[in-house]
C-alpha cells in the first residue's frame, strides 16, 4: 500500500534529483509508440543526441533553438511567481521583433553600438507594452488574464501579417509578406563563424542570472514573491500589490519582446509571420519544467531544444516523424506535474509493521 | 464531572507515538487512552504537539514510532492502518479541523454525504440522508439549514455541519482541534452542550483548547502535552485553573493586572464613518482613542468587526467619514501610509493576512519594513540584517520554530501569531489595532501579549482592542464600547460597567446606540 504524507521544505538536490528523474521517465515513456513506429529507443535516441550534441553544428544549433526558449520561459516563470498568469508570450515575441524591425531596417542610422541596443530596447519595450495592457484590466477591473493574453496572440499575429503585406511589406520582396531586412548594423553579431548561433544566447543567459537575482537578493523581488504567494497579506504588510503587477507585468513582456529581437536581428535578419514555431507558448512549458526557478529555465531550454532540434534530425534520417519531439515534451511536462507530488509529499510504503521501521 | 471508568471501554489507544520534523520532535513517545463515552481536553502551550498528534491519529501523518489502536467494531483494539484518513474513517474516527474542509459553493447536505456516496448516485442518495440526518439532528440538536450553500453559513453553522458529517458516518470518537477558538461564547456554549449529549450517547472526544475555564467546564478528563511529551493525564475534578495552567507551560502565570492609566489627548479617532451594506457594513461610526489609553470594542463577531478593521488598517476606504491622525486628515490612507505613521495592526485572520506561508520566518518578520533602510540597500535586501533581527524577535517573543530560515507555514497557530505580534509591536508604534489578539493562544503566551499591549499603553500608545473575550476586554481596557449591527456605541469607562450589561448590549438589548 503507498501512502502520501505532506513533506516540509524541500532541498535544492531533491528537487534536481526529481527533476532528472522525470525527464528520464519522459523518454522511457515516449519509447512505447516509438515502438510501435518499428523504431528502437536506443536507435532513435542516440539519433538524436547525434543531432543535437554530435557535432559542433549541432550543438551551436541546438543553443540558437535553446535561445528564445530561455527568454520566454523566464517570461512565464516571473509572471507565474506573481501569480500573474500570461499565456501572451507568443504575441509579445511577435511585437518585439516588429519594433525591432521598425527600428532596425533603416528608421533611424546609427553604428551598431548605439543601434543594437536600441533595437533590443525597442523590441523589450513593446513587449512590456502589450503586456501591460492585460495587467491593468486584471488590476483594475479583475479582467482575468489568461483570456486576455491568449487572445491578444492572435491580434498581434493578425497585426504582423496586416503590416506584413501592407507598409512594412519589403518592396524588393518579389510580392512576398516579409519585412524588409535588418541593417548589418543593428544584426546581433554571430557567436561563432559560419553558425547562426548569435549574442541572443548571452543575453538570454545574462537575463535568467538577472531575473534570478532580481527576485532572490532585491526589494522588488520580495515583494513579488510575497504577492505570489499571499497577495491578501502581502496587501495587508503595505506592499504595493498594483504596481507589483505592473512590474511583473512588463518585465515578463519585455523577456518576451526580446526573445522576438534575438530572432530576427540574430537569427533570420528579417521578419515573416513564420517566426515562430510556438516559442511562446513552448515558454510556459520550459518554466513549468523548471519550476519556475530562473536558473532551472535555462536548463529547461536546453532540454527542450535538444529534444527538438534531435527529433528533427532523426526524423530527416529515419522518416519518423517529428512529431515525437513533441510527444516528448509533453510527457515531460506530464512527468514533471507528477513530480512535484513527491516534492510535496513523502511517499510511504506501508505493508507489514515492519517495512514502516525502514521506510523512513 | 465524573466520566465512565472501566477499562474494558476503550475504544482508542495511542501507542508511544513518536513523530519527528528534521531535528524537532513534535511528539515523543505519548500513549493516550480514550474511554467510550468520555470527554478528553487535549491541552499544551502553542506548538506542544497537539495537532501533530491529532493528525497522527486521523492519518494525515504516519508515527515515527508507536500506533494507533482502535476498537473497530466492539471486537477489542486493533491497529489502524497509518496514513490513512479513509480508514480513519473507517474505523468510526472523525475529525473537526481548525481550518474547515467544506466545499463552499455546495450545500450542507451534500457536502455531508460527499465521500460516502458515488458521485453518480449522489442526487439518490439525497433522500435516506436527509432522513438519517433528521434523527441526527433532533438527537444531537445539531441545527444545520441542510439546504444552505456553505458560502452562506456562519462559522458556527459550519462547524455544526463538519460535526454532523462525522457522525454520519457514524463516529464513535470524535476529535476537534480548538473548536472554539473561532466561536462567540454562545455558540461555545452551544456546542459544549451538543458535546455532552453525544458523549451520554457513548461517543467519546477529545477536543483541544487554550481556554481553561471551558476545559473545567466540559471534560472528563485532561491530558497535557509540553515539548511533544504527556506531562500530565488526570480527571478533570482533581485540577483547577491554576493547576491546568502549571502543568502546561510549567510555571505558575502571573495574571496582568492593569493600573490606573493616564490617558493623553486624543490620537486616532473616526468621525461618521460609513461603509458596505450587509452584515458587515458600519453605520455613522465615531470612535476617539487618546493616547495611552486601551480602548475595548465588544461585539459578537460577524456585527462589523472585520470592516472596522479594514477601514483603521487602511484596507478599505469608508464611503463617507474621516479619519484623522494627531489631527491629520488620514481618510484616504492605505496600509503603506496607515503603517509609516506609526500604525501596528493585528489581523483576525492571521493566516490569510498575517503571514505569507511559504516565506521564511525572518522574511515575514521584515515584511511591513521592507523597504525601511535596515532592510535594504538601494533596492537590494540586507539578509544577515533582516535574520539577525529575527533571531532577536523569535527570542524576545519566544517564537517556536527551527529556526529563521524555516517557512512560516511550518509553524503551529500559535507561533504564527507570535510572528505577526513581533512583528507589529517591536517597533514600538504609536498606536496599535489588536483583532482578536490572544485567539489560539496558549495561556503563557496570552498573558505575554497582555504584558505587551499594557506596556504599549504605559510607553503612551494608544491601543484599539477588539475581542469576543469579555475577561480580556475587562481586564485591559481603559474604556470600552459595543459593536452591534454596524452601529459602534460611545465607549465608557470600564469602571462602570458590568458584565451583564456588556453581555445585553453585545445581543443588541440595553443601552444607547450611537445614532
Ligand atoms: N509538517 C511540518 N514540518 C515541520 N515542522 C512541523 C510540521 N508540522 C508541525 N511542525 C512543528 O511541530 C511542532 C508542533 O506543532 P503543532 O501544530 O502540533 O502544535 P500545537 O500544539 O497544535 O500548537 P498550537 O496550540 O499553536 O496550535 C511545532 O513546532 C511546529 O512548528
Ligand atoms: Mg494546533
Amino acid at each position: 500500500m503507498i501512502r502520501f504524507e505532506p513533506r516540509g521544505p524541500v532541498s535544492v538536490s531533491r528537487m534536481l534529483a526529481v527533476s532528472l528523474a522525470a525527464a528520464f521517465a519522459a523518454l522511457v515513456l515516449a519509447a512505447i509508440p516509438m515502438a510501435f513506429a518499428g523504431l528502437s529507443a536506443f536507435n532513435a535516441y542516440s539519433l538524436m543526441a547525434k543531432g543535437a550534441f554530435g557535432s559542433l553544428f549541432a550543438f551551436t544549433e541546438m543553443l540558437t533553438r535553446a535561445t528564445p526558449l530561455i527568454l520566454t520561459g523566464l517570461a512565464a516563470a516571473v509572471a507565474f511567481r506573481a501569480k500573474l498568469w500570461n499565456i501572451g508570450a507568443e504575441g509579445q515575441l511577435y511585437a518585439g521583433a516588429l519594433a525591432a524591425v521598425a527600428v532596425g531596417t533603416g528608421a533611424i542610422s546609427a553604428p551598431g553600438y548605439l543601434l543594437i541596443p536600441m533595437v533590443a530596447l525597442a523590441g523589450a519595450l513593446a513587449g512590456g507594452l502589450v503586456m501591460l495592457g492585460p495587467t491593468l484590466l486584471k488590476t483594475r477591473l479583475g479582467v482575468d488574464e489568461v483570456v486576455t493574453t491568449l487572445l491578444l496572440n492572435f491580434i498581434i499575429l493578425l497585426f504582423v501579417q496586416m503590416m506584413l503585406e501592407g507598409p512594412m511589406q519589403d518592396p524588393m520582396g518579389m510580392g512576398w509578406p516579409q519585412s524588409e531586412p535588418i541593417l548589418d548594423e543593428a544584426a546581433l553579431p554571430k557567436l561563432l563563424e559560419r553558425m547562426r548561433i548569435h549574442w541572443g544566447l548571452v543575453v538570454a543567459l545574462a537575463a535568467a542570472l538577472g531575473v534570478y537575482f532580481l527576485l532572490k537578493r532585491t526589494v522588488w523581488g520580495f515583494e513579488i514573491r510575497a504577492v505570489g504567494e499571499n497577495a491578501a497579506a502581502a496587501r495587508h504588510a503595505g506592499i504595493p500589490v498594483t504596481a507589483t503587477f505592473v512590474r511583473v507585468g512588463l518585465l515578463s513582456g519585455a523577456l518576451a519582446g526580446l526573445a522576438g529581437v534575438g530572432e530576427v536581428a540574430g537569427l533570420k535578419g528579417y521578419l515573416t509571420a513564420d517566426l515562430s514555431p510556438g516559442f511562446g507558448y513552448s515558454g510556459i512549458v520550459v518554466a513549468m519544467l523548471a519550476g519556475l526557478s530562473p536558473i532551472g529555465v535555462v536548463f529547461a531550454a536546453l532540454f527542450i531544444a535538444s529534444i527538438f532540434v534531435g527529433a528533427d534530425s532523426m526524423s530527416r534520417a529515419t522518416g519518423v516523424s517529428n512529431y515525437l519531439a513533441d510527444l516528448i515534451v509533453a510527457m515531460a511536462l506530464l512527468c514533471v506535474l507528477v513530480s512535484g507530488l513527491f516534492l510535496r509529499f513523502k511517499v510511504r510504503f506501508i505493508g507489514a509493521p515492519a517495512t514502516r521501521e525502514t521506510a523512513k | 464531572m465524573t466520566g465512565p471508568t472501566q477499562e474494558a471501554d476503550i475504544v482508542l489507544r495511542l501507542d508511544g507515538i513518536t513523530k519527528r520534523f528534521g531535528m524537532l520532535t513534535a511528539n515523543g513517545d505519548v500513549s493516550l487512552d480514550l474511554r467510550q463515552g468520555e470527554i478528553l481536553a487535549l491541552l499544551g502551550e502553542n506548538g506542544a504537539g497537539k495537532t501533530t498528534l491529532m493528525n497522527i491519529l486521523f492519518g494525515h501523518y504516519v508515527a515515527d514510532e508507536g500506533q494507533v489502536l482502535v476498537d473497530q467494531s466492539g471486537t477489542g483494539l486493533s491497529e489502524l492502518e497509518p496514513g490513512s484518513p479513509h480508514a480513519a474513517l473507517e474505523s468510526g474516527i472523525g475529525m473537526v479541523h481548525q481550518h474547515f474542509t467544506l466545499a463552499e459553493n455546495l450545500s450542507a447536505l451534500d457536502n455531508i454525504i460527499l465521500g460516502t456516496e458515488k458521485l453518480v448516485s449522489l442526487t439518490s442518495a439525497r433522500a435516506p440522508a436527509r432522513k438519517k440526518l433528521a434523527e441526527l439532528i433532533t438527537r444531537s440538536g445539531l441545527d444545520v439549514p441542510l439546504d444552505a450553500r456553505i458560502s452562506q453559513l456562519s462559522v458556527g453553522e459550519k462547524q455544526r455541519v463538519e460535526i454532523l458529517k462525522a457522525l454520519y458516518r457514524d463516529a464513535r470518537v470524535l476529535v476537534l482541534d480548538e473548536p472554539t477558538a473561532v466561536l462567540t461564547p454562545q455558540e461555545s456554549d452551544t456546542l459544549f452542550a451538543t458535546l455532552k449529549k453525544l458523549s451520554a450517547d457513548g461517543l467519546a472526544i477529545i477536543f483541544i483548547s487554550h481556554k481553561l475555564a471551558e476545559v473545567m467546564a466540559s471534560s472528563h478528563r485532561v491530558a497535557v502535552l509540553r515539548g511533544g511529551r504527556k506531562v500530565a493525564d488526570l480527571p478533570t475534578a482533581e485540577c483547577d485553573l491554576r493547576k491546568l495552567a502549571e502543568l502546561m507551560v510549567g510555571h505558575e502565570i502571573v495574571e496582568t493586572v492593569r493600573d490606573a492609566g493616564s490617558p493623553g489627548a486624543p490620537l486616532f479617532t473616526l468621525q461618521n464613518i460609513s461603509v458596505g451594506h450587509g452584515r458587515d457594513a458600519l453605520h455613522q461610526v465615531d470612535l476617539v482613542l487618546r493616547s495611552g489609553e486601551i480602548l475595548g470594542i465588544a461585539g459578537v463577531s460577524g456585527n462589523g468587526q472585520t470592516t472596522l478593521a479594514r477601514v483603521i488598517s487602511g484596507l478599505e476606504p469608508p464611503a463617507s467619514g474621516t479619519v484623522s491622525m494627531e489631527g491629520d486628515d488620514r481618510t484616504d490612507a492605505n496600509a503603506r501610509t496607515v503603517i509609516d505613521s506609526g500604525f501596528a495592526r493585528i489581523p483576525e485572520d492571521r493566516h490569510r493576512d498575517g503571514i505569507v506561508g511559504p516565506m521564511s520566518v525572518s522574511e515575514n518578520l521584515a515584511i511591513e519594513s521592507i523597504r525601511k533602510p535596515e532592510n535594504q540597500r538601494f533596492g537590494l535586501l540586507r539578509f544577515s540584517a533582516m535574520r539577525e533581527k529575527a533571531r532577536n524577535l523569535i527570542k524576545a517573543y519566544d517564537i517556536r520554530c527551527q529556526g529563521e530560515d524555516s517557512p512560516a507555514r511550518l509553524l503551529s497557530g500559535g507561533n504564527i501569531q507570535k510572528i505577526v505580534l513581533a512583528r507589529t509591536l517591536d517597533p514600538e508604534p504609536k498606536v496599535v489595532l489588536a483583532a482578536q489578539p490572544s485567539r489560539g493562544l496558549d495561556v503563557g503566551a496570552t498573558s505575554d501579549v497582555h504584558k505587551r499591549l499594557l506596556a504599549a499603553r504605559a510607553r503612551g500608545a494608544g491601543v484599539i482592542l477588539i475581542s469576543e473575550d469579555l475577561d480580556e476586554l475587562m481586564r485591559l481596557s481603559d474604556r470600552i464600547a459595543v459593536i452591534h449591527r454596524g452601529h459602534l456605541s460611545s465607549a465608557e469607562e470600564t469602571e462602570t460597567l458590568d458584565r451583564g450589561t456588556l453581555g445585553l448590549r453585545m445581543a443588541g438589548q440595553g443601552g444607547e446606540q450611537a445614532a
